[in-house]
């Protein structure tokens, strides 16, 4: 390869910084014009496709959130009128009235959010820090360190529908295992994990750490792999300890991982919806936002504004952890 | 840092055993937490297998967690026949392979493109792609679900004649949601190859589609391999496309048909547990054989930077 080329080119392309430079100069003006149509051909198909079917759905979000519509009949722009019965008063620009609604009236709003945020902490501060531990362990290379891999990630491959099937025999009622072993079987004495609304998202939620914490574990796996294994020798002949090496050495260096465990950790929590759902429609102690936008929507009563106005909440907050993400990866490009 | 996640067999094996010398304690403390997690990691998945070998009349007399009487493989084929399996693994195969395929081929042109020819905001264009992926589902289903009641199909793609209720329409959202991850790690993965490369095709005269198909394309088996083997399951795996943008049952990939049949077995719990696990057969059967690709996969998107 290195035949056909320059030397200063390939010292050019070992050089990152150099490279995208090099690429600017060439220019789309070198192509001919069929490379031309190839260009507008592998990149226009996949663009409409993400703009028609991810894009404009996310902007529409946007915008009928400001409609009371109940999905039949047209748009229009003018005013709701707040005399007028829904019937006659149905695709006009409402406002911020859902907004208003969700957050005053509407009984599901802040126990969905309060959800969300308990799905949160439960996946920030036990399935990551487990994920992590069990990272730390297996890479330390101890006895059966594979097999042991394999198994905890085993949950990541099943689907969450049934994963909430699964537990289901964990934890129902009369015949779970749960129940069967601690005794508290029987109608009066058993314990209803998953009927129970101030018991079952606890519940959920030790089927979603199962599954969250094998993933969070291959995720730092990878990014131990890529510490610079003198980093760890200079830490022990300075005298530092395992426990010491960890948080002062290695997992400083690997910022990067933590912040997609971040990101995975937020968006997951954020998107939580099968397990609720295979569980029990995510009503009854089980409501989380996701949930309250499909039912808004696709239910039997078809509320387009309202469901996506509570969309947008989740949107909203959902771009935190995105815009952190993109920041983080994209940032160095931009500069060079 | 992304190439290495892949070129290195085994990424996440330990490398060499023992490197760093632990105290004795320290060994067995290890063993036994990881023993214990192990163990009830496997519990879950263990009980329901046990549920779906044993026969429901033993079940019915001495409940579900007792000994053995008998066990049987009658529950299986019982779940099998009685809930139609086939045809949901049909309509999965129907919706994942294809999408499989197209999500692939129409990320790795974005990403040569965005990585390889100097276009305006290719930046910009990365960002968009990456962030698609990210948003929650729901945030994007109001529009979606109203779009595709609007969008004609001819019968011969549909019978209901809309993307609604379609198995196109499931490839349709599947590809679009998926393009942004593909893209994100294809460019990554296709920014390693070395710039002299091109230099060099582009001495020899390739045109454009010659340095995307016969150079970048074999350069790239490795992530495609590994992007093939997530998404299969990914898309295996879904359940909010196909319980909203589907409305009849008999269309819905096994996942989401399986919140069906456990209403039509509601009385009989070892079928359910039957069908549960012979519905997450594929996606065991694909990490079992390809669990390198799928840890390299995950890797790939993670360890960027």
């Amino acid at each position: 390869m290195s035949s056909t080329s320059h030397v200063d080119t390939a010292a050019a392309a070992q050089d990152g910084a150099t490279a995208p430079a090099r690429r600017r100069r060439r220019g789309v003006r070198r192509l001919s014009l069929r490379d031309r149509i190839v260009v507008g051909v592998l990149l226009g198909i996949p663009l409409l496709l993400d703009l028609a079917f991810v894009w404009f759905p996310a902007i529409g979000t946007a915008l009928l959130s400001f409609t009371k519509w109940n999905g039949v009949g047209s748009l229009h722009t003018q005013t709701c009128k707040p005399n007028l019965p829904s019937i006659l008063n149905n695709g006009c620009w409402y406002g911020v009235q859902n907004y208003h609604q969700a957050a005053t009236i509407y009984p599901a709003f802040w126990p969905a959010v309060r959800h969300n945020l308990i799905w949160l902490a439960v996946f920030v501060l036990i399935a990551t820090p487990l994920g992590m531990l069990f990272a730390v362990l297996i890479d330390r290379g101890i006895r059966g360190s594979r097999m042991y891999q394999s198994i905890l990630f085993l949950p990541v491959m099943l689907s969450l529908a049934l994963v909430g099937i699964i537990w289901e025999f964990m934890y129902s009622q009369n015949y779970g295992l749960i129940n069967t072993v601690i005794g508290r079987t029987g109608d009066s004495n058993a314990i209803d994990w998953l009927g129970n609304p101030h018991l079952n998202l606890w519940s959920v939620l030790v089927e979603a750490t199962w599954r969250q914490s094998g993933y969070v574990m291959v995720l730092y796996l990878a990014g131990l792999k890529a510490v610079d294994p003198t980093l760890r020798e200079a830490a022990t002949v300075d005298g530092a300890n395992a426990w010491q090496t960890f948080w002062r050495v290695i997992f400083p260096v690997m910022r990067p991982i933590n912040i997609v465990v971040m990101v995975v950790t937020v968006i997951e929590s954020l998107r939580a919806f099968d397990l609720v759902y295979i569980t029990n429609k995510g009503i009854n102690g089980l409501e989380l936002l996701s949930v309250l936008v499909t039912s808004n929507i696709v239910g039997e009563t078809q509320r387009v504004g309202f469901g996506s106005a509570l969309g947008v909440v989740l949107l909203i907050i959902s771009l935190v952890p995105i815009s952190v993400f993109l920041y983080q990866t994209f940032r160095r490009e931009e500069a060079s | 840092m992304t190439t290495e996640a892949l070129t290195r067999p085994g990424t996440a094996a330990p490398s060499a055993p023992g490197r760093r010398r632990t105290r004795p304690w320290g060994q067995v403390a290890s063993q036994v937490f990881l023993i214990v997690a192990s163990v009830l990691w496997l519990l879950p998945i263990a009980f329901a297998l046990y549920v779906a070998v044993r026969p429901y009349s033993d079940t019915r007399k001495y409940g579900y967690v007792s000994l053995p009487h008998h066990l049987t493989l009658k529950n299986f084929s019982e779940a099998w026949t009685q809930s139609d399996m086939l045809h949901f693994f049909w309509n999965s195969v129907l919706i994942t392979v294809p999408a499989v395929i197209i999500v692939l081929a129409l990320a790795s042109g974005v990403a040569f493109v965005l990585t390889r020819v100097d276009v305006k905001f290719n930046i910009a264009l990365l960002i968009l792609f990456t962030a698609g992926n990210l948003l929650p589902q729901q945030v994007i289903i109001t529009p979606l679900y109203r779009l595709y009641l609007k969008i004609t199909l001819p019968h011969f793609v549909s019978d209901s004649g809309l993307m609604y209720n379609s198995i196109f329409g499931l490839i349709a959202i599947n590809v679009a949601f998926q393009l942004g991850f593909c893209v994100f790690v294809l460019s990554n993965y296709m920014k390693s190859v070395p710039e002299e490369m091109y230099e060099a095709a582009l001495v020899d005269g390739a045109s454009l589609w010659t340095r995307f198909w016969r150079l970048t394309i074999p350069l790239c088996r490795p992530a495609l391999a590994a992007l093939a083997t997530l998404l299969t399951t990914w898309i295996y795996n879904d359940f909010f496309w196909a319980i909203t943008l589907m409305s009849s049952g008999d269309k819905r990939p096994v996942t989401s048909a399986l919140a069906n049949l456990q209403g039509q077995f509601v009385s009989n719990q070892n079928l359910i547990a039957a069908a549960a696990m012979i519905a997450a057969v594929p996606t065991l059967v694909v990490y079992i054989l390809l669990q390198k690709q799928f840890i390299a996969g995950l890797s790939l998107g993670a360890t960027k930077g």
